[in-house]
């Protein structure tokens, strides 16, 4: 389908950020079109360049799957802000940007004379956020941290795992994948506001802060109830059977949610009717309920001899919600349905070749969400950034190239 | 700086109509915060997700659920039937006077009832309409039925949660369902920006499972870069470059989260986790490690396995609040696993000013909720007013801002559309 002008175009953003939350905002206005500048230094790169996993045979800073993948429609530009000169080419892009994005600890930007009162001093309409782990201050704003760890403070891994075990921890902080919605609608938020009053912002955003929103329920069991929510495995009240059952094949798996009676009606038709379905242990779902265990057993023993795409096709096809406990590889070589929505594409980036970039979880209908380009190699664009959109002339540039403010 | 109640809002008076069950009611709930009039459009008989636990003081009723409070706090709330013909018909008229709509019905639904996107743009161009399904509008999967669980299976993150001698799990919470409604409001704001430089509105169509996939992080690429499935379910534990360390840990009263740091800058503030576990008598050999310049190479599993014993026995022996307290003196990087009550606990967040007390009048009680996510120099978050009773507002919008007669209301309300 052919998509006229993306939806953001002409915003421009310079970008500080790293790791995944701040590029992850950057990247999903990229994909909408607008202009990202990210800022890197030759003394410290973006760190998840080299995160695993590495393109087998790529070398360096331009290899790894989820930097690609998180950091396309940018450009990259190497300035060193610990040299004023480095400073004032920085001046020089806020300047004509309408967004600043940071995540360094509190305090990191006004120390290198970059905070909000210095930059709205060269754009008094910018919109600054920075985005921290728990805020630019409090008791705690000044303990090192990152997502990986701060992802056990919002409820939400304390409710992951086996009621008599300890919690699991989520492989990816999963924090970090709460945070950048919350600041895409304060940048969103923020930038109608200035369209509106023509007055910028600067905000400061906590990914603790943040992440307790959808946790609310947790919290007001707690404090309405005095009830400490705990993990339950897969149960669900109101549900049964509600779980995960193996399945024919090495560690397969399918995922079967039954709520209603009639739903569990249609479950029984779905299995072929057995015998052991028509006891009254299970007719009810307080029965149900009653007898989980004994009733995830049988399930479980249903579901061995079926594959887990078996389990979905047979149950999907009398209405019962069930799927496929999907790997990495369903994903990407197997599912169906985000192969219709194109959700990975595959990009070719001069060094490191092809590899996966995730559009947006939505589609609009008039304008396109998708990567305009590859992620940046490190530094690709500190020329194109100085000469063709600060109007730098070649002797200016070189200048900054040979002082290393620029690489 | 301005006191916090007088500054405005971000987003200006927008109105939204919210048709969403609870896949969606989070996405109309950060707009409202934001400063939107969002109305939420229930059946006449109320929307099913007020019967989802946990309810005000374990009592289930439509009109005490923890669940429909936290996730419409600030919306206005009308009662329409819109499978009826006259219920269309006021669902068109409310759809002039708005920005956008949110939906979560099953793809179709609407198409059928002739409120689809083309019909909606027709009534007015502007409009925004949000869908939220477990799978998208189209494709081989889009009328599949789904729960979290579903959702959550099929995107991956199931496969990579869990124990490994038990099955996969999902959170004990719906996070794909939360995870679509931020998306949903993502990429509405983002068509909404465009509407304001265009005039023209447009459809947005948010997939669950999408939304969900969205938080992996590593699988996708795992496999196709590796060909490898290299994370599985590792419960506590945490495997990379081959070495495997312990991320949950048991302390006194629940679980800390903390990982030990070597080969890092930063790795040098274990000399202060050491000396207060040689002041109890633990890891007497871990004294004198230089942490930061230990190489993985040289590190061999037996080693961390040893050093996380010692670190593990000093733990139990303090709870989750001590030990984040001495981290946050020591600058290490141990975090408590909170629970509900240590959230509301938080010396940060109280810090921060970070909660609100919300009057529910009908209930004689306040409750304390979530407040701001967000501090800035020149708009504010907006606490509002608790969520809407059933047809709370029909009163007040049908009559006073749509100039609906008395007369036809009552009519209306004897046919059950409202």
């Amino acid at each position: 389908m052919k998509k006229g002008k993306y939806a953001l175009e002409g915003l421009k953003v310079v970008d500080f950020s790293w790791v995944f939350t701040g590029p992850i905002v950057t990247k999903f206005l990229g994909d909408h079109g607008a202009e990202i500048i990210k800022i890197e230094s030759a003394t410290r790169p973006d760190g998840t360049r080299v995160y695993t996993p590495l393109k087998p045979g790529a070398m360096g800073l331009n290899s790894s799957g989820v930097f690609a993948n998180y950091n396309s429609s940018k450009y990259s530009m190497n300035i060193n802000l610990r040299e004023p000169r480095g400073v004032e080419v920085v001046k020089r892009l806020v300047e004509r940007a309408d967004m600043v994005l940071e995540t360094f600890g509190p305090g990191v930007m006004k120390r290198r004379g970059l905070d909000y009162d210095e930059l709205k001093k060269v754009k008094p309409d910018i919109i600054m956020l920075s985005m921290s782990m728990v805020g630019q201050y409090g008791p705690h704003s000044q303990q090192p941290s990152f997502g990986q760890v701060l992802q056990a403070t919002n409820g939400f891994v304390h409710l992951l795992g086996w009621p008599d075990r300890a919690p699991s921890l989520p492989v990816a902080a999963y924090t970090d994948f709460i945070a950048p919605w919350y600041v895409l609608i304060a940048l969103m938020g923020a930038l109608d506001y200035r369209r509106r009053t023509g007055k910028g912002q600067y905000i400061d955003l906590a990914m603790l802060e943040a992440s307790v929103h959808p946790a609310s329920p947790v919290v007001m069991d707690y404090t309405v109830n005095g009830r400490i929510q705990n993990r339950m495995g897969n149960r669900c009240p109101g549900a049964a059977p509600h779980g995960v059952y193996p399945c024919k094949g090495h560690e397969r798996w399918c995922a079967i949610a039954v709520f209603s009676d009639d739903e569990w009606q249609a479950l029984c038709q779905g299995m072929g009717n057995p015998e052991w379905t028509k006891s009254p242990k299970f007719d009810t779902l307080p029965h149900r309920t009653e007898n989980i265990e004994e009733l995830d057993n049988l399930m479980g023993e249903w579901t061995a001899n079926y594959t887990p795409e078996e389990i979905m096709a047979k149950l999907q096809a009398v209405g019962v919600a069930a799927g496929v406990v999907q790997t990495g590889e369903d994903l990407v070589d197997h599912d169906l349905q985000l192969r219709h929505r194109h959700h990975f594409v595959e990009l070719e980036h001069a060094e490191m070749g092809l590899h996966l970039s995730e559009r947006p979880p939505f589609r609009l209908s008039k304008t396109p969400s998708e990567p305009q380009r590859p992620f940046p190699s490190f530094g690709e664009h500190t020329e194109y950034v100085c000469k063709e959109i600060l109007g730098m002339t070649d002797e200016e540039f070189a200048e900054l190239i040979g002082a290393g403010v620029l690489s | 700086m301005a006191e916090e109640k007088e500054k405005p809002p971000m987003l200006d008076r927008y109105r939204v109509l919210d048709l969403t069950d609870d896949k969606g009611a989070l996405c109309g709930k950060t707009l409202a915060e934001l400063g939107a009039d969002v109305i939420k459009v229930e059946r006449p008989s109320g929307d099913p997700s007020r019967n989802i636990g946990p309810f005000y003081q374990d009592t289930p009723d439509p009109e005490k659920s923890l669940n429909w409070f936290a996730f419409n706090l600030n919306k206005r709330g009308i009662t329409l039937n819109i499978e009826t013909k006259d219920g269309q018909e006021i669902f068109k008229k409310l759809v002039k006077t708005a920005d956008f709509v949110i939906e979560s019905f099953k793809p179709g639904y609407l198409d059928k009832l002739g409120l689809g996107y083309k019909a909606l743009s027709e009534v007015n161009p502007r409009i925004i309409l949000t869908s939220i399904t477990p799978f998208g509008q189209t494709g081989p999967y889009s009328n599949y039925n789904a729960s979290d669980l579903i959702t959550m299976a099929m995107s991956g993150y199931v496969y990579i949660c869990g124990d490994a001698d038990r099955p996969p799990v999902r959170f004990s919470s719906d996070q794909s369902y939360y995870q679509a409604s931020l998306q949903a409001s993502v990429g509405a704001l983002i068509a909404h920006h465009y509407r304001e430089l265009s005039g023209e509105g447009q459809h947005v169509d948010v997939s669950i499972e999408e939304s969900m996939v969205w938080t992996l992080c590593y699988a996708p690429h795992d496999w196709y870069l590796l060909k490898s499935l290299e994370h599985t379910r590792e419960g506590p534990l945490w495997k990379r470059y081959g070495v495997t360390y312990r991320l949950i840990w048991p302390c006194k009263d629940g679980y800390v989260c903390y990982r030990l740091l070597m080969a890092q800058p930063g790795a040098e503030v274990m000399n202060d986790l050491i000396a207060s576990m040689n002041a109890e008598g633990l890891g007497e050999d871990m004294k004198g490690i230089e942490w930061t310049k230990l190489s993985f190479a040289e590190v061999s599993q037996e080693n961390i396995n040893h050093w996380e014993e010692e670190i593990g026995k000093y733990f139990l022996r303090h709870t989750k609040r001590e030990l984040h307290e001495e981290a946050v003196r020591q600058r290490n990087v141990i975090q408590p696993v909170n629970t509900g009550k240590d959230i509301l606990e938080s010396p940060q967040l109280a810090a921060r000013d970070f909660w609100v007390e919300v009057e529910h009048p009908e209930l004689g009680a306040s409750i304390t909720y979530p407040g701001s996510y967000f501090k800035s120099t020149g708009t504010s978050w907006q606490k509002g007013h608790r969520a809407p009773l059933i047809g709370e507002h029909n009163e007040e919008i049908y009559e006073k801002e749509l100039g609906f007669p008395k007369q036809e209301l009552a009519t209306l309300k004897r046919e059950n559309v409202i």
